[in-house]
């Protein structure tokens, strides 16, 4: 309190707490989320008769048609920013072989069979790269998309398995969505406070993340 | 054809059966371009602007007698022209009207995905709601026939309607009217295959184009414009598909991945909840030391 700082546990980071993600990486990361919901939504829209509704909801078709695609370049844009941030988090260590050969103790929550882990677990960094590699391929074959009036009509050919490819990479990427949202809401408690609030209990750090959780406090064990 | 309700089905006073009762008619449209006999005129490319209403819009000229590259939003029937040799090395001009081929399978409608925006008339008319179109050119991706023409203006797409507005009064579309050889017929589907077998026919009697045949494409179930071409084994020349089909990947789209995709976003989440369930959240005690 003395020098005139409030304390709040979201502003600095209280005793046993550790800060897990940057404001700036949870502001990109936000922006990132709901562009994915958006381009989701609209994008199913598209995708099937049954959830043309969603077009309906959300301003029409003609508006879901012009906003889909700039939407996509703000999520290209962000997960190129955690890229950037976070590729060296995301490079694969030698516990992850290990972690992932114990897949099915971690799905059952026996965790005290996973060997310990660095900022991200073996699981988050195959999700990342999933969902990078889908964004690559989205965008390449989403801009083909935007502008098919572009394309002469000899080579026509080419948009039937771009809109092929575009809607399977989609669908890859939803369902690691699926896992990663119901993982931080429901599997992982605290983890949303972490993306939220940006901190993680002690406790929880030497849990999930062990080997972060040493080199960031510099305690062993 | 709107008058397929006024046939006899009984009659006053008369002895005997009825004639023509149970007598059945198709009430499908069809457009009949004989390449044989067009002159390349281009009246009905006039004709189509007029009807429809659209001005001459500026072209290209690329050294022959064709009006412009390809069909436009705003100008949906081209005189597509070619100069080549016939298989005894004689010169030819080959002209093709290229329109909308009104396919019984159209590959726009299964790829469109805006409610109402491309519509299939039991007469074969494929024709385009601009109030519907969302501009999104899947139609342009579905189309085997590049037809589907995009409006930067108006974010629509359009095409040759086959007249559907003159044909659900009764006349013939703008383009036939104006036909001064007669090589445009139009007429039940049936009747235009029978004008066009016969002239088929009388070409390999009476000319050296022993290769002439009619071109209805069955990959896309047939169309509801058919054409008598000189040379079947040249559909090239004439800048037509030779087997054209509703593209391979958008059956796919529109089929098993629809369908899949469907079935495994709502498995996925039901997958997760039913995890829930059985194993539930991963708690850290916070009063415990962690195991390990």
């Amino acid at each position: 309190m003395s020098g005139g700082v409030i304390a709040r546990p979201t502003t600095s980071t209280p005793e046993d707490q550790i800060q897990r993600y940057t404001y700036k990486e949870r502001v990109y990361h936000w922006i990132n989320a709901i562009a994915f919901t958006y381009l989701l939504l609209t994008g199913l829209a598209l995708f099937t008769p049954f959830l043309w509704w969603l077009a309906s909801v959300l301003g029409g078709g003609g508006t879901i048609r012009y906003w889909h695609p700039w939407v996509g370049l703000v999520y290209v844009v962000t997960i190129f920013w955690m890229y950037s941030k976070w590729k060296s988090d995301m490079k694969a260590i030698p516990a992850d072989k290990q972690w992932s050969k114990n897949l099915k103790a971690y799905v059952e929550n026996h965790d005290e069979q996973m060997p310990p882990q660095s900022r991200f677990n073996a699981g988050q960094k195959q999700f990342w790269w999933v969902m990078f590699y889908c964004t690559l391929i989205l965008l390449i074959t989403g801009i083909i998309m935007w502008f098919p009036e572009r394309i002469p009509g000899s080579e026509h050919w080419i948009l039937p398995i771009t809109v092929f490819i575009h809607s399977t990479t989609a669908l890859v990427a939803i369902a690691a969505f699926i896992i990663h949202v119901y993982m931080s809401i429901w599997v992982t408690p605290g983890s949303m406070k972490a993306m939220i609030e940006g901190n993680v209990s002690a406790n929880w750090a030497r849990t999930h993340h062990r080997l972060w959780y040493e080199k960031i406090t510099g305690r062993k064990g | 054809m709107s008058n397929g309700n006024l046939e006899i089905k009984a009659i006053s006073g008369h002895r005997g059966g009825t004639p023509g009762k149970g007598v059945s008619r198709d009430y499908d449209v069809c457009k009949l371009v004989d390449t044989t006999t067009c002159i390349g005129c281009k009246a009905c490319e006039v004709a189509c602007l007029e009807w429809n209403g659209y001005e001459f819009r500026e072209t290209v000229f690329d050294n022959t007698y064709q009006t412009m590259p390809e069909t436009a939003w705003n100008f949906w029937n081209l005189i597509k022209f070619k100069e080549t040799e016939d298989e005894n090395g004689n010169l030819q001009w080959l002209m093709r009207k290229d329109q909308c081929m009104h396919c019984e399978e159209p590959g726009c409608l299964i790829a469109c995905p805006a409610d109402g925006a491309i519509v299939q008339y039991t007469n074969g008319i494929v024709d385009f709601n601009q109030e519907n179109c969302i501009g999104c050119e899947y139609c342009v991706t579905g189309c085997p026939f590049n037809i589907p023409k995009f409006n930067q203006e108006t974010k629509k797409v359009y095409k040759c309607t086959l007249c559907s507005d003159r044909v659900g009064a009764g006349l013939e579309p703008a383009c036939i009217k104006s036909c001064p050889t007669g090589c445009l017929h139009f007429g039940s589907k049936e009747d235009m295959l029978d004008i066009a077998n016969k002239r088929v026919d009388q070409i390999k009697r009476e000319t050296s184009h022993k290769n002439a045949g009619v071109y209805d494409p069955s990959g896309v179930g047939g169309t509801h414009v058919v054409y008598v071409l000189h040379d079947m084994n040249k559909t090239d020349d004439y800048q037509l598909p030779a087997d054209p089909t509703v593209p391979f990947f958008v059956r796919m789209w529109k089929g098993p991945l629809k369908w899949l995709g469907g079935i495994g976003m709502a498995a996925g989440v039901l997958g997760v909840f039913m995890h829930y369930v059985r194993y539930g959240p991963k708690e850290v005690d916070k009063n415990e030391e962690v195991k390990r």
